[in-house]
Formats: C-alpha cells, structure tokens, sequence
C-alpha cells in the first residue's frame, strides 16, 4: 500500500538527484537551470502530497505561487543566459569572471 | 497492492529516470526533453494525489511554456559540447557520496517509520461533485487574494525584465525620437549670417534666374 512516506521518498530522491546534476555540470549553466527546476519538482510533490494525505489546500495553493515564481524565475534567467552568450560567446561558468577584482 | 499502487510505482521509475538523464545526458536538447518527460510523469502522480488542477497547470505551463522556452534557448546557442563536458565525471566522487548521504538522511527521517500508512492514514475519498478546481480558486479569490496579486506583479516585472535585459537597438533603425525632434530650438538649425546689402549680383545669378523663367 503507497502512503505518505513514498511520496516523500521519491521527492527526496529526485531532489538528491538534481543536487548531483548541480555537481556534475557545474560548467553548464542551462543544464544547471534544468537541475534547479528539478528540484523545484520535487519540493512541489511533497507539497501536494502532505496536501492531500492531511486534507489542507494551502499546501496545492503554495505550489501555485511556487509555480508561478518558478516560471518567472526560468524566464529571466534564460534572458540572462541569452545576453550572455551574445556578449561573451559562451555559457561556460569558468569564462564568467569578468567580475572578478 | 491494488492498482492505484502500481501506476505510483510505474510512475516513480519512469520520473527518476527522466531525472537521471536530464543530469547525465550529454546534449542539452536531449536533457530539455527528458525534463519535459519528468514533468509529465509528475504531473501522472499529482493526478494519483487528486491534485488535478495543479497537474494541468503543470502540464500546460512547464511543459507548454517554459521547456519551450528552455529548447528555444538551446537551439539558438551555439555551444561547444565538448568544452563543457571536459571533466564532467572528476566531481562524481565528491557529487555520489553528498547525494547518497542527503537520501539516506532524508529517508530516515521521512520513512513509514514516522509517516508510513499506520502513522498517515489514507484521507477518504471525496463526496461526489467536489471540484479541486473550485476549492483552490475559492481559496486563491479568498483567503490568499493578497499573495495572488504580489503573483501577478511578480509575473508583470519578469516580463519587463525579459523584454528590457534582451531588447538591443538595431543600429540600422530609422525610428526618429519626437521628443529629440520637439526639442530643437531655432539657433541649432539656423546660422544667421550678417551680409552687406549693397553688394553688386554677380553674372552667375543672372543666369540662373533667366533659367528658370
């Protein structure tokens, strides 16, 4: 019988497995993005999840907002990412050093 | 197990894989598309928890706008694959023990053993005619009608900033500012030259004025 725990389990996992991504392609930024929205899934299953085992909607209307900020999250980073390329030719986080002192 | 458990385990397995390729799979179309796959089947699993507006939502939002956001993005950078994949597998051994941990961890703590099916029960079924829809908009028209305001200026100022982070002035434009043009003053156009009356017409003008009659 599914409960409540496997929900949360394979929230965790997912979650555990877009940390690894962030490690992996740490010289790709849009894979980077992608791993981010991963993550931001699976915080939003276990959202819906304790919504419904504890029958409370405020736990689907957090993931609402959550969506809501997630697409603009993705929108301006993308803009970003799309100035970047045309400034600097490349999407490599190791050639993003003009910040530097 | 019936068969609502079944479609969670089917689900489960084709979202972790999904998963697994969006981190690991070398072309960056190929990870947008596994994560539209991923995004999918947590949608299917939002379904099995009676979620159902927020799957559609999931669908036509992530799915429908921001992975075709995503792939529009990839396919107009031109990048060099191979640049970024040098050493793509040196961070697996610090990257495979920190996810390993974090799992176990979490399992511990969110295990059947404090939220399994004895400590959860499964919440009955709802009465017919209940609407998830209509629930989550009483709630959102309602009680959340602040935070669903502050959502839409969030939305408004991603959008300017979108728009005003990649607008760039094309250097062939022939747009004339009016306000630049309402601006000039007499003495920016017009040089007032002081020229002595009783000066004799030479020839030239005589011609030229018998050329045009």
């Amino acid at each position: 019988m599914v409960g409540l725990s496997h929900y949360l389990i394979l929230g965790s996992l997912l979650f555990a497995i877009s940390v690894v991504g962030i490690f992996l392609n740490r010289k790709n930024v849009i894979v980077l993005l992608m791993a981010i929205e991963l993550m931001l899934l699976a915080v939003n299953l276990n959202f819906i999840a304790f919504s419904h085992y504890l029958q409370d909607t405020a736990g689907q209307v957090f993931v609402f907002f959550i969506l809501t900020v997630a697409a603009a999250e993705s929108a301006i980073g993308l803009a970003i990412l799309v100035v970047l390329f045309r400034n600097l030719k490349t999407i490599n986080v190791d050639d993003i050093n003009s910040l530097k002192g | 197990m019936n068969f609502n458990d079944y479609v969670f385990y089917v689900l489960a397995a084709i979202l972790l894989f999904a998963g697994l390729r969006v981190i690991t799979s070398r072309n960056p179309v190929l990870a947008a598309l596994h994560l539209v796959l991923a995004f999918f089947t947590a949608a299917g699993i939002w379904l099995l928890l009676e979620a159902e507006f927020l799957a559609i939502a999931l669908v036509l939002v992530y799915v429908g706008a921001v992975m075709v956001l995503f792939l529009f993005v990839v396919m107009m950078l031109d990048i060099n694959l191979d640049k970024l994949r040098e050493g793509f597998w040196e961070a697996l051994p610090i990257a495979l023990p920190v996810g390993i941990l974090m799992t176990l961890e979490m399992v511990m703590i969110l295990g059947s053993k404090h939220f399994g099916v004895d400590r959860v029960a499964a919440p009955p079924p709802h009465p017919a005619g209940y609407s998830n829809t209509a629930e989550l908009g009483r709630q959102l028209y309602t009680d959340y009608l602040l935070p669903f305001e502050l959502a839409s200026v969030v939305l408004l100022v991603a959008i300017v900033a979108a728009i005003a982070l990649t607008l760039r002035d094309r250097k062939d434009s022939k747009f004339i500012d009016p306000a630049e043009q309402v601006k000039v003053k007499r003495a920016d156009r017009i040089r007032m030259v002081s020229m002595p009356a009783d000066v004799e017409i030479p020839a030239a003008a005589e011609t030229e004025g018998k050329d045009k009659a």
